[in-house]
């Protein structure tokens, strides 16, 4: 669309940027004050230079939780996106069947996220749980509070159960977006169903699956509330993720140095890798 | 393919409602039957734990709040992104592209970065334990979703639009509320329900930035779970009722859930 | 290819159709010859998409039969019926080159890669597409991407008939003229039957050996651009086709002569016409209304120019009877009368022709 060259308009957005200021500029300035400063409490406070960068940078129980935080990313990534598109392509067209697929879809997307950790927690219960008990009964040893494996499977599973119908909207927004005249010219070009996915429908998705990789790469990135609620973290540190290694370092040890220095980091990682997916995604498009 | 085809769908609504259906029954259970041993239905059905809920005040109170913070959100959030959700979609001007992806970077921030620095800030500026301060603190990822979802619905709308009103000599704000709002109507409908929707879901701030007079709902529920030991009925009756408003909010936007999950950019 | 024939078709998007506006097509039967260039014409919600839809086998008609060449495929698949379809907006497979776009048909049944590359090439010459063929086809213009959808029909030797959409509708005016002539071109070059269809009277009449007008879900009239034009079975048709369309006039026929505000007119069918007089109009395209000294006394309302002639409006009383005139005739001032062509004056039953 063209647009017009027009100053003012910065009025229009300037009750935006004075608010995400006051929410994100003022709080991030005081995490990187807190990350170049050495304190002993009663709000005395040394400059410290990159030593808390270079702390976190090389400790141990960094890298440990960043691998797990990528082991983890990675897993529902290679889960959830193809899941959700195979769903997405079965569901209904038309019909009623729609509106009821589409609502019951949505439905764990509303939930919120302790309820979510909760919920799993009730239902993995080994004793009294519906999944607990289950694959128990079924002759597999299942512990999630004591077996780091099991801890990982219901985190995942969970995380699965949670977020894998956002991709199936986003995905079946864009296939509903497709003309019919696409799959038309298809039959009459004698296109088997392969095909047809091939050439029609995931050229046409790359969109949506691009704006669904994204939100699915950053939200699990930042996955805290349920993990915890499930888990805490553990056994042991085996479930730790950044955020909640995270919280760990700044609310329960009040190590704001080091907190704020992987605050840092962290949003950093988020932010490159964010960046780096999006252009390769978006290679080849003009948008 | 075609005719095993609802398989599909029908499993994965299953397995999303398996859950749903275990918390359902586990709050309709007695304390009793639930250390008892593993049942599959409720034996000795018994609606006391929601009793509880709704005749004590820090259960009730816990959803009250909740609903005031994410009422205001929403509210705040949607105001503050139209016009600047129009002004992204309709002009040019100084830093609009840095402007708009800084915005964008708040949605990249991870909630647990911000939580010591906001309870600084809100305790600072004497918000804390207020609903306001969720309120504000969750604009944070709300706003820049918000902008991002309207400013698509709005490039969809012809600029010729604004122009033909412009001639009629429409002076700007009526312009806006009583021509352009209804127009994108559904795009304001679609930005609400995620503001609801990621306020409502949204634990760690709103637990951050309260205490006792605005403590959230989810918090009353973490609270529960640790200090009472095993009321897993109550806790179970709780989380149901949470999922309520949710599933009413859907209901209201079911016909736009697609298109509003793919922020009106398909 | 195969001679196309529809026998009493109709279709109803509903379940169980109540009465005649239920009906999207009521009851048509036609036939189309092998290797001919057809025509459907008519206004939007005619029911001519519905038809086409029906012929390509993307809808089952709720009652008759589609023979092609004698043999029933109202059940048979789009894909078993061999036909090649060109929309109103373009369909290429976007993230494939030119070459692979006019290849895919090919490929998908299992065509050899030198027959292939053989006819690609081939089609993409008559196409002019040749220095196109190693790009993407989403980078393609609009027109080069219903070249694109064309030739995937055309590389298929056993396609039975091509039909084409509105295939015009997003090309930029002064390309739809040199598209419109390709399509003729091809058509006599590799003489497959082609259905085109349209609400656009100059593209039908330019493209099509025949037209069909259709309205309301009805075949109002089916016979060649001169038929349509000089012998409208229907004042639909009339009015549809030309620019200006025909003059229809109230009329009365009275012992074999017609009646026009009392005037008698000569015309080719009043002599057959046998009823009680009701309903009765008299059509006469304005190429055939002349000046003259005496005949139908008219009021001269408006003169406007159209480059070689002129479109001169007239009164009857209520109604309006316009004429076209050669530049260099004189056109009268106010009070002028009016004789119509006997030859090209036809009677009209309800809309219908008295026959």
């Amino acid at each position: 669309m063209r647009k017009t060259a027009n100053q003012k308009a910065w009025f229009f957005v300037l009750p935006v940027v004075s608010l995400v200021a006051f929410n994100a500029i003022v709080p991030l300035m005081t995490v990187v004050n807190y990350s170049v400063q050495e304190t002993f409490g009663d709000n005395v406070f040394f400059w410290a230079g990159v030593q808390w960068f270079e702390q976190v940078l090389r400790s141990d129980r960094f890298h440990a939780a960043l691998l797990r935080q990528l082991m983890f990313t990675g897993t529902i990534l290679a889960i959830e996106i193809p899941l959700g598109l195979v769903i997405a392509l079965a569901m209904p067209r038309k019909g009623p069947w729609v509106s009821v697929c589409l609502v019951l879809m949505a439905l764990p997307l509303l939930i919120p996220w302790n309820v979510v950790g909760a919920m799993w927690n009730i239902l993995a219960l080994p004793d009294i749980g519906l999944l607990g008990y289950g694959v128990n009964a079924l002759g597999f040893e299942y512990n999630y509070t004591r077996q780091p494996g099991s801890a990982w499977a219901t985190v995942i599973v969970m995380d699965v159960w949670h977020w894998t119908s956002l991709v199936v909207l986003l995905c079946y927004a864009g296939l509903m977006s497709i003309p019919d005249a696409y799959y038309q010219a298809a039959k009459v070009d004698g296109a088997r169903p392969w095909a047809v996915f091939r050439y029609i429908q995931l050229p046409k998705l790359k969109r949506v699956l691009t704006i669904a990789i994204l939100l699915r790469f950053m939200d699990s990135f930042m996955v805290y509330t349920e993990a915890v609620v499930l888990t805490g973290g553990g056994p042991g540190n085996s479930t730790t993720f950044l955020s909640i290694d995270l919280v760990k370092i700044a609310l329960g040890q009040f190590d704001l140095g080091p907190a704020a220095a992987m605050s840092i980091v962290y949003f950093l990682i988020v932010l490159t890798m964010s960046w780096i997916f999006y252009t390769l995604m978006m290679r080849n498009e003009e948008i | 393919m075609r005719r095993a085809g609802w398989l599909i769908p029908t499993l994965y609504i299953v397995f999303l409602l398996l859950p749903i259906y275990w918390l359902l029954a586990m709050s309709f259970k007695t304390t009793n039957e639930i250390l008892g041993g593993f049942t599959l239905w409720p034996r000795d059905f018994t609606l006391d734990n929601y009793a509880k809920i709704f005749t004590d005040s820090t259960w009730y109170s816990g959803y009250i709040n909740s609903l005031i913070y994410v009422g205001v959100n929403t509210a705040i959030s949607v105001a503050v992104a139209l016009p600047a959700a129009y002004a992204f979609s309709r002009y040019r001007f100084l830093g609009d592209k840095h402007l708009f992806f800084w915005l964008l970077t708040n949605r990249m921030a991870p909630p647990a970065v911000f939580a010591l620095p906001f309870f600084q800030l809100y305790s600072a500026v004497g918000l804390f334990d207020t609903h306001i301060a969720v309120a504000l603190a969750h604009t944070l990822f709300n706003v820049p979703l918000a902008v991002w979802i309207l400013e698509g619905f709005i490039s969809s709308v012809p600029k010729e639009l604004d122009e033909t009103a412009y001639v009629d000599g429409y002076p700007f704000w009526r312009f806006f509320i009583r021509i352009f709002m209804p127009t994108i109507a559904a795009g304001i409908g679609v930005a609400c329900f995620f503001c609801f929707m990621f306020s409502w879901v949204e634990l760690l701030l709103a637990k951050t930035l309260t205490s006792v007079a605005a403590k959230p709902i989810a918090a009353v529920m973490t609270r529960t779970a640790s200090t009472s030991g095993y009321e897993l009925g109550l806790l179970a009756a709780a989380g149901s009722l949470t999922i309520v408003p949710g599933a009413f909010v859907i209901y209201f936007v079911r016909n736009y859930i697609a298109k509003g999950f793919a922020l009106g950019r398909v | 290819m195969a001679k196309i024939t529809l026998q009493d078709l109709r279709h109803s998007y509903r379940g169980n159709p109540r009465n005649d506006d239920d009906w999207a097509l009521k009851r048509l039967t036609l036939e189309w010859r092998d290797g001919g260039a057809y025509a459907l014409l008519g206004p939007s919600g005619c029911g001519k998409t519905t038809l086409l839809n029906i012929i390509s086998g993307l809808i089952r008609p709720s009652e008759g039969r589609i023979l092609f060449d004698g043999i029933d495929v109202t059940d048979a698949t789009p894909e078993l019926r061999n036909i090649a379809q060109v929309f109103q907006f373009p369909v290429v497979y976007d993230t494939l080159t030119v070459y692979d776009n006019l290849a895919f048909p090919l490929r998908n049944r299992g065509v050899g890669e030198a027959e292939v590359d053989r006819i690609v090439r081939q089609i993409a010459a008559m196409l002019d597409l040749e220095s196109t063929l190693t790009q993407r086809a989403s980078g393609l213009s609009a027109d080069g991407k219903q070249k694109i959808s064309l030739g995937r029909g055309l590389v298929r030797s056993d396609v039975n008939v091509i039909m084409f959409d509105e295939p015009l509708t997003v090309i930029d005016p002064h390309l739809k003229w040199q598209l419109r002539s390709k399509l003729k071109e091809l058509h006599h070059r590799i003489g497959r039957t082609m259905i085109y269809v349209t609400h656009d009277q100059t593209e039908a009449l330019t493209f099509a050996d025949e037209v069909t007008v259709m309205k309301d879900g009805m075949i109002v009239q089916t016979g060649t651009p001169v038929d349509l034009f000089e012998r409208p079975r229907h004042v639909f048709v009339g009015h549809f086709i030309g620019s200006p369309g025909m003059n229809v006039l109230r009329c009365e026929v009275k012992g074999g002569k017609a009646l026009v505000a009392g005037q008698p007119v000569e015309s080719v069918n009043a002599g057959r016409y046998r009823g009680a007089g009701a309903g009765l109009q008299l059509g006469v395209r304005p190429e055939f209304v002349k000046f003259a000294s005496d005949g139908i006394a008219v009021d001269v309302v408006k003169v406007a120019d159209a480059g070689r002639h002129r479109i001169v409006e007239t009164r009857l009383g209520d109604e309006v009877v316009n004429m076209l005139q050669p530049e260099d005739e004189a056109v009268p001032q106010g009070r002028a009368h009016l004789r119509f062509d006997p030859a090209h004056t036809q009677i009209y039953e309800d809309g219908w022709i008295v026959d």
